[in-house]
C-alpha cells in the first residue's frame, strides 16, 4: 500500500497533465492548473528541507572541526547574514536600495562572474586537446571548426573579402552550421524528444518505480 | 476591455487621449441648453483611435468589412470569442480605417464599448467572455469621413472544446508511440528477448566505480542543475539508484551533491534503495547526498571544490547542465578522474564529448536506467522508441520529397499550435 498510492498518484496527475496538453475544457484544464500551482508549493515547503540539510551536515563538520571547517564556519555564517538581512528587510529585499540587493550585486554577482570567466580559459584548454589531428575525422573536425571560428570573426572577413562571393569564410561558416550541423543537432533532438516521452510513459505507467520505493528495496 | 489582435495591424496602437472634436463639443452644447447633459464639458475620451466629423465636402462614409462576422473561438475553455472581417482595401475611399467594437448580451443592446481595432488587422479575439451566455456585437466603421451605421453581429456563445484540434498531429504521433510500446511490452511479458545494441558509455558507469574502489577514493555523481520537473533530472536519479547499487556492493564511498531540495530528497531516497538492494543498509550514510545551492555557479563553485579537495576516482555527470559542464568536467580531468557524462542538452554535448572519457548522447540518457536493469518492462519502451525512430525518418524523407515536388499539404499538417 505504502508503494501502491505514489504509484496511483503518478499515474493520475500524469494522465491529467497529459490529457491537459490536448483538452482545453475546463473538467480537465482545472486539475492541470490547479497540480501546475501545487508545483510552486510543493518546492517552497522543500526549500526548508534543503536548508535544514545545509545547516546539519556544515554545522556537524564545524563543531567536530572536521575537515576543511572553517570553509563550513563562513558558508553558515554567509547563510545567516543573508537570510537575515533579508528577513529585516521585509518583503520588498529585492528592490534596488536594499542592503541585501547590494550584497548581491557587490559580493556575490563578481564572484559568479569569476566562476563563468573561467569557462573561457577551459574552452581553450579543451580546444588544445579535441583539435589534435590523430586521424582523418580529427582532421575533418580541426579544420571544419577552424573555419568557423575564423569564418565569426573579422579577421575572417578581411582574411576572404576578396575572394567570390559566396565562398567567403563567413559564408562558408553559416552553411556549416546551417547544414550539416543543424542537421545532427535536429536528428539528436528527435531521438531525445522519443526518449522524454519513453522515460515519461514508463514513469506514468508505473514500469520505472524506483522513486516510490521509499526504504524499501526491491 | 481590450481586445487581443490576431492578425497583423495595419495602424499602431495609440493610448494617448485625443480632445474633444468639435462636433462633440457643439452637440455637448446644444443638449446642455435643453437639460439633457451633464453641465461639464465631455472628457477626453481613451480612444486610441478618432474619426473625424464627416463633412458633406470632404470623404464619403465608410463601409463596414465585408465578411463580417463572430464566432466561437476554437481550441479553447469556453471563454472567448472570436470577430473575423475581410481587412479594407486602402486604397479605396470608404475604406474603413478602424471598428468600434460593443459587446451587449441582446440583440438590440445594452453595448457596453470593448475595444476599437485597426480594420487591417482582420480579426481579433474577446478574450472577456463567459461560458455559455450568449453575447451579441454591434460594430461601426470608422474613417475619413465619418462613422457608418453599426452592424449587429450574433448570436455567439463560447462553449469549451473537448480537443484542441490544432493538435491533432501530436496526439496522432503519441497514439502511435504509445502502441508501439504496449506492443512490446506485452510481446516482453511473453519471454521474447529483446536486443538493444551495446552502450559503451553506460557499460563504462561500473567501469568507473570499479576504479574508484582499486584507488580508494569515492565517487561523484551529478544529476544535472535542473528541478525535478526537468525529464533529464528525474531519468539520472534512477540511473543513480544503480549506480549507488554497484557502490554499496563494492563498499565504495559516493558523493551526491544537489542543487534543488526536491532532487536532494528524492536523490537520497534512491541511494538509501541502492544500499538496500544490494543489502547493505548499514553501509549508507546520510551524508553522502547534500544540497549545496540552487544558484548555479555557486552549485560550481562547490562541486569543483569537492572534486579539488576529496579528488573522487569517478565523476559521473548524468543530467541537465548548461555552461558549468565545461567547468566540472575540465576540473574532474585535471584530477585524473574517469568521467563518464550525459545529457540531452545539445549544446553541451561536445564540451562533454571533449573533456568526458564516456559520452552519453541525449537519448542514451533515459535509455541508461532500462539498460542498467535488463529488465524487459523497461527495454519495450526502448523498442517502441527504435521503431518510432524509423518511422521519424520515413516521414523526414516523405516530406523532403513532397515539399521538393511542391506539395506543402503533408508538412503544413505536421505544424504544431
Amino acid at each position: 500500500m505504502q508503494r501502491r498510492i505514489p504509484l496511483f498518484l503518478t499515474a493520475g496527475i500524469g494522465l491529467v497533465m497529459l490529457a491537459y496538453f490536448f483538452v482545453p475544457h475546463p473538467l480537465i484544464a482545472g486539475p492541470g492548473h490547479f497540480f501546475e500551482d501545487s508545483v510552486i508549493i510543493v518546492v517552497a515547503f522543500a526549500i526548508v528541507l534543503g536548508s535544514a540539510n545545509v545547516m546539519q551536515y556544515n554545522g556537524e563538520i564545524v563543531m567536530r572541526r572536521g575537515k576543511d571547517w572553517p570553509y563550513k564556519l563562513v558558508l553558515l555564517l554567509s547563510m545567516f547574514v543573508m537570510v537575515g538581512i533579508g528577513l529585516v528587510e521585509g518583503p520588498r529585499f529585492l528592490d534596488p536600495e536594499t542592503k541585501f540587493s547590494w550584497m548581491y550585486n557587490n559580493m556575490y554577482a563578481p564572484m559568479q562572474a569569476t566562476m563563468f570567466a573561467l569557462l573561457a580559459f577551459y574552452i581553450a584548454s579543451a580546444a588544445f586537446r579535441a583539435f589534435r589531428i590523430r586521424n582523418f575525422e580529427a582532421g575533418l573536425l580541426a579544420a571544419a571548426a577552424l573555419i568557423v571560428m575564423v569564418g565569426r570573426v573579422p579577421i575572417g572577413n578581411l582574411i576572404s573579402s576578396q575572394w567570390p562571393h559566396g565562398i567567403q569564410l563567413p559564408d562558408i561558416s553559416n552553411w556549416i552550421m546551417e547544414n550539416p550541423q543543424n542537421s545532427a543537432k535536429r536528428a539528436i533532438l528527435m531521438g531525445a524528444a522519443l526518449g522524454v516521452m519513453s522515460t515519461g510513459l514508463r514513469i506514468i505507467l508505473g514500469i520505472e518505480s524506483s522513486f516510490a520505493r521509499s526504504g524499501q528495496g526491491r | 476591455m481590450r481586445l487581443r489582435i490576431l492578425g497583423p495591424s495595419s495602424l499602431a496602437h495609440r493610448e494617448a487621449p485625443s480632445a474633444p472634436s468639435l462636433g462633440g463639443l457643439t452637440a455637448w452644447i446644444l443638449l446642455a441648453t435643453t437639460g439633457l447633459a451633464a453641465p461639464h464639458p465631455p472628457r477626453a475620451q481613451a480612444s486610441p483611435i478618432a474619426a473625424p466629423k464627416a463633412d458633406s465636402a470632404s470623404a464619403p462614409a465608410p463601409q463596414l468589412p465585408a465578411d463580417l462576422s463572430v464566432k466561437d473561438a476554437p481550441d479553447d475553455d469556453g471563454k472567448a470569442l472570436r470577430l473575423s472581417w475581410e481587412p479594407p482595401k486602402v486604397a479605396s475611399p470608404t475604406a474603413a480605417t478602424a471598428l468600434l467594437i460593443e459587446r451587449g448580451t441582446g440583440p438590440s443592446g445594452p453595448f457596453e464599448r470593448v475595444d476599437s481595432m485597426a480594420a487591417g488587422t482582420g480579426e481579433a479575439a474577446d478574450d472577456s467572455v463567459a461560458r455559455g451566455r450568449t453575447f451579441f456585437y454591434r460594430v461601426t466603421a470608422l474613417g475619413p469621413g465619418g462613422r457608418s451605421q453599426p452592424a449587429v453581429l450574433g448570436p455567439a456563445v463560447p462553449q469549451a472544446q473537448w480537443f484542441r484540434m490544432g493538435r491533432v498531429n501530436v496526439a496522432s504521433f503519441a497514439v502511435v508511440f504509445f502502441g508501439l510500446v504496449l506492443f512490446f511490452l506485452w510481446s516482453a511479458r511473453g519471454g521474447r528477448k529483446l536486443f538493444i545494441r551495446r552502450i559503451p558509455g553506460i557499460d563504462a558507469i561500473e567501469e568507473a566505480v570499479g576504479r574508484a574502489t582499486e584507488m580508494g577514493r569515492p565517487v561523484l555523481y551529478i544529476p544535472g542543475i535542473q528541478d525535478i520537473d526537468d525529464i533529464q533530472t528525474m531519468a539520472s536519479l534512477v540511473i543513480l539508484e544503480s549506480v549507488a547499487r554497484t557502490t554499496a556492493q563494492y563498499d565504495t564511498k559516493i558523493i551526491v551533491p544537489t542543487n534543488y531540495p526536491v532532487v536532494f530528497t528524492l536523490a537520497q531516497e534512491m541511494v538509501k534503495n541502492g544500499y538496500l538492494q544490494a543489502g547493505r543498509p548499514d553501509a549508507y550514510d546520510e551524508s553522502s547526498v547534500r544540497y549545496v545551492t540552487t544558484e548555479q555557479f555557486a552549485y560550481v563553485a562547490a562541486i569543483n571544490g569537492i572534486i579539488l579537495r576529496d579528488r573522487p576516482a569517478a565523476n559521473l555527470y548524468l543530467g541537465a547542465f548548461f555552461a558549468e559542464s565545461l567547468i566540472l568536467a575540465e576540473t574532474g580531468y585535471a584530477t585524473k578522474a574517469i568521467q563518464v557524462a550525459g545529457t540531452a542538452n545539445i549544446h553541451q554535448l561536445p564540451f562533454m564529448v571533449v573533456a568526458c572519457d564516456y559520452t552519453l548522447i541525449g537519448e542514451e540518457l533515459y535509455a541508461a536506467s532500462a539498460y542498467l536493469s535488463k529488465e524487459p518492462r523497461l527495454l519495450s519502451t526502448l523498442k517502441g522508441s527504435d521503431y518510432m525512430k524509423v518511422a521519424v525518418i520515413a516521414i523526414v524523407l516523405l516530406g523532403a520529397v513532397t515539399e521538393s515536388l511542391g506539395f506543402t499539404a503533408f508538412k503544413a499538417w505536421f505544424q504544431t499550435q
